[in-house]
């Protein structure tokens, strides 16, 4: 007995209360295939370290943040001028929401592009797609907290969208603003949304998709499908691809401070200076525009004439885009090649067009300004 | 035929607009256009406010329009023809001093021009010396387009006035009788104030009227100065009225703020105008023998102002260096603002000339000033402090790295 270390007097200790050895023979077991797009593995890790660095910045902003339309604005400065490390905190909240939600896109298209979302993993797609709408939903309820000019604007704007639903667009609007205009009472709502429920949603989803991971493995590319087993290549899960994941952490990181400490307000386009305090009679700013993600439906929706057909041509954008995001959420049911292990060129060139469409209106919106 | 030229006659009759239609029932502007030419008085009656307002020809030269005949209208009825340049005041006030006429035109002008003006040194001279070359109404208000002051091409309107009065003043031929100065214009173009009105046209800027009076003009006296100046600038001459220099220049027949300020060319107050040596002001009636403290309140009130602007330019150094390095400096430029009030306010003390009344405003501002400075240099320390905390931790992640990475190379 003498002669064992301390951890493993600890893991016998838990052993003989939990029962690990099933779950750590599991885990032993569990490979990683090695290829060409191996690195894009890693961007599923860096979304859910990103998603953990919100949390923690999160709950250390929530501790001074008062909602409201007179204290809003009023606890950021505090926040920024006054809390100790309250610019940094803020700052890295900024920062790694946006990193987040580039890394959940990059996550999404490499997963479709390698044709991952197939048979057997339809349903981590699912929860994919679903985390990425809740990674948005908290972009665009988390822009009007601070309460400042820009953020007031550009929520009237994005809820105004909103109204132009058919039948419950009017309802769905009054909803979100908590009346007819963004006022105080909006806040409340963005707030309770931004900080309970999709937090709420979000790790029950996040739990489930990472679950599924981990019950069947990182997926294999489709031209393995032929390959004879020899000339497969895998790592172990543990420790070769947690201790590498652990390393992109690291860098992540490393990256996410200096961004944080050299631009705390963001830095061109990808930017959140406090500025004033939003003042509803104010006439509104020369250029009103959403958070770079939004970028490109916003610039679609804005180049669409007045009438398309006989809708308008807000509706009719808002339709196309509900679609799209339909049939991009339901690829694994109707891609049946790429079930076979065949890889469907229909669905790829799908794929680098909504690509393409997303990158170029998002570049053009940022051009005609 | 007949019905056509008759519809066409009621279309133009009913687009004409209704003070037109009087006077195109006369024949005043019918043969006066003619032969006058296109700067005469038939064409620019367009303009004048009073032809505007459905007045014609006859309502201030009288006759009968109707007639063809030029001589048969001097010979009408109520014919009055031009007035003589002395009957001027007169033939305007028939109509400005009438208040019930005036009523039923425009109830918001004054009907006391007339007795004013006699007040004037123009109407003095034109009532009491028969004077003819000095200014009557239409010497301001020009004749046949009149406006009203609100007008930008009236005469009167705040931006033309200078050369209203200076069309006169500045004639050094003109004036020559009068033995009065002819470079008033000039030295006002020159001024803060008409910089103010003139450049920047800032209508709130005061013009020559707002001295000297319109109608009742005269140059303020010494003893109105306070009145005149204080208008606008009340609060220094409340000061200077509490002030030890009102005797004493009241004494010396000193006027109160021309003494320092000058009347027409005022410039910009700098605050090397007050203080003990040569160049001030102060020392042009003070001397350190005169029996007074005035020089030795000067030096202090001088010292005083000196120090809270260097404390101010310092402040805002370190505050513009905080800002050029990104940092959320939103508190301090506020409190800046403040300083700048106090600074205002302590040079508006000098017209009290009592270091008890500048001092505590100067040190409040100076010890504002300093505030702003320590803590812009605490957020530019923190500044250097966030780069050194960010080399330390990306230091030490890079370490972590590194060691994972080696650490992931001999697995």
């Amino acid at each position: 007995m003498s002669d064992q270390s301390s951890t493993d007097k600890l893991y016998n200790w838990l052993d003989s209360r939990f029962k690990l050895g099933a779950f750590v023979d599991y885990m032993s077991h569990k490979v990683v295939p090695v290829h060409s797009h191996s690195m894009f593995y890693y961007f599923g890790g860096i979304s859910l370290f990103l998603f953990i660095v919100q949390v923690v910045t999160g709950i250390l902003l929530l501790m001074y943040y008062r909602p409201g339309a007179d204290s809003a604005f009023e606890s950021v400065r505090f926040i920024i001028t006054n809390v100790s490390f309250g610019w940094l905190i803020r700052a890295l909240h900024s920062w790694s929401a946006n990193l987040m939600i580039l890394a959940v896109f990059i996550h999404m298209f490499s997963v479709y592009f390698t044709a991952a979302y197939r048979k057997p993993r339809e349903m981590t797609w699912l929860s994919g797609m679903a985390l990425l709408g809740l990674s948005l939903a908290f972009g665009f309820s988390g822009y009007l907290l601070p309460w400042n000019e820009l953020a007031f604007f550009a929520t009237r704007v994005g809820t105004g969208m909103a109204g132009a639903i058919p039948l419950v667009g009017e309802k769905l609007l009054i909803v979100m603003r908590g009346g007819e205009e963004v006022t105080g009472a909006t806040i409340g709502r963005f707030f309770g949304l931004h900080v309970a429920i999709l937090p709420g949603l979000t790790t029950v989803l996040l739990a489930a998709h990472l679950i599924f991971i981990q019950r069947q493995g990182m997926s294999e590319p489709l031209e393995w499908a032929n390959k004879p087993e020899s000339e497969k290549t895998y790592q172990k899960f543990f420790p070769h691809f947690a201790m590498k994941d652990l390393l992109v952490w690291l860098i992540v990181l490393n990256v996410l401070a200096v961004l944080a400490v050299l631009f705390p307000d963001g830095i061109g386009v990808i930017h959140w200076p406090l500025g004033e305090k939003a003042d509803p009679f104010a006439p509104p700013p020369a250029v009103i525009r959403p958070e770079w993600y939004f970028m490109f439906a916003f610039q679609a929706l804005k180049m669409l004439p007045a009438h398309v057909l006989f809708l308008e041509g807000e509706l009719f954008g808002i339709i196309v885009f509900s679609l799209g995001g339909l049939i991009w959420a339901l690829v694994p049911f109707f891609d049946r090649k790429s079930a076979r292990n065949e890889g469907s060129q229909l669905y790829r060139y799908f794929g680098y067009f909504v690509l393409l469409f997303v990158i170029g209106m998002t570049l053009y919106g940022y051009m005609v300004e | 035929m007949k019905t056509i030229r008759l519809i066409l006659a009621l279309v133009i009759l009913a687009l004409s607009p209704v003070d037109q239609i009087a006077a195109a029932e006369s024949n005043c502007l019918t043969c006066h256009r003619d032969f006058e030419e296109d700067t005469g008085p038939s064409h620019k009656i367009t303009r004048d406010v009073h032809f505007q307002k459905g007045l014609d020809c006859v309502s201030c030269h009288g006759g009968d329009p109707t007639l063809e005949d030029m001589d048969d209208v001097r010979e009408s009825k109520g014919y009055r023809g031009v007035p003589d340049h002395r009957e001027v005041p007169q033939f305007c006030a028939s109509c400005h001093s009438d208040a019930a006429y005036m009523r039923g035109h425009n109830p918001a002008l004054p009907t006391d021009q007339l007795q004013k003006y006699k007040t004037s040194v123009h109407g003095e001279l034109l009532f009491g010396k028969n004077d003819s070359k000095v200014a009557n109404c239409i010497s301001c208000h020009t004749v046949h387009e009149i406006g009203s002051a609100k007008m930008p091409h009236s005469s009167t309107h705040p931006l033309n006035i200078p050369f209203t009065c200076g069309k006169c003043h500045s004639d050094a031929d003109y004036m020559a009788a009068y033995d009065i100065s002819t470079s008033q214009l000039d030295d006002y173009r020159a001024s803060v104030h008409g910089m103010a009105l003139l450049e920047r046209q800032d209508l709130g800027a005061p013009a020559c009227n707002d001295c000297h009076g319109n109608h009742g003009a005269a140059p303020p006296g010494t003893s109105s100065l306070s009145a005149v100046c204080g208008n606008c600038h009340a609060l220094e001459a409340e000061l200077y009225n509490l002030s030890p220099h009102k005797n004493a220049f009241e004494e010396n027949d000193f006027p109160m703020c021309e003494t320092c300020h000058s009347n027409h060319r005022i410039i910009k107050p700098y605050d090397a105008m007050v203080g003990s040596d040569d160049t001030a002001l102060c020392s042009e009636c003070h001397s350190h023998v005169d029996g007074t403290k005035g020089l030795e309140t000067a030096e202090g009130i001088s010292m005083a102002i000196a120090e809270l602007v260097a404390a101010h330019d310092q402040a805002r150094e370190v505050l513009e260096d905080a800002i050029e390095k990104g940092m959320m400096t939103t508190d301090e430029e506020f409190r800046l603002k403040e300083v700048d009030q106090l600074l205002i306010q302590t040079r508006t003390l000098v017209h009290s000339y009592s270091l008890d009344s500048v001092l505590p405003k100067a040190e409040a501002g100076i010890q504002k000033a300093d505030s702003v400075k320590t803590n812009s240099a605490s957020l530019i320390d923190e500044y250097y402090f966030r780069r050194k905390g960010l080399g330390i931790a990306t230091l030490f992640i890079t370490l972590l790295a590194l060691a994972l990475w080696l650490k992931i190379r001999r697995l």
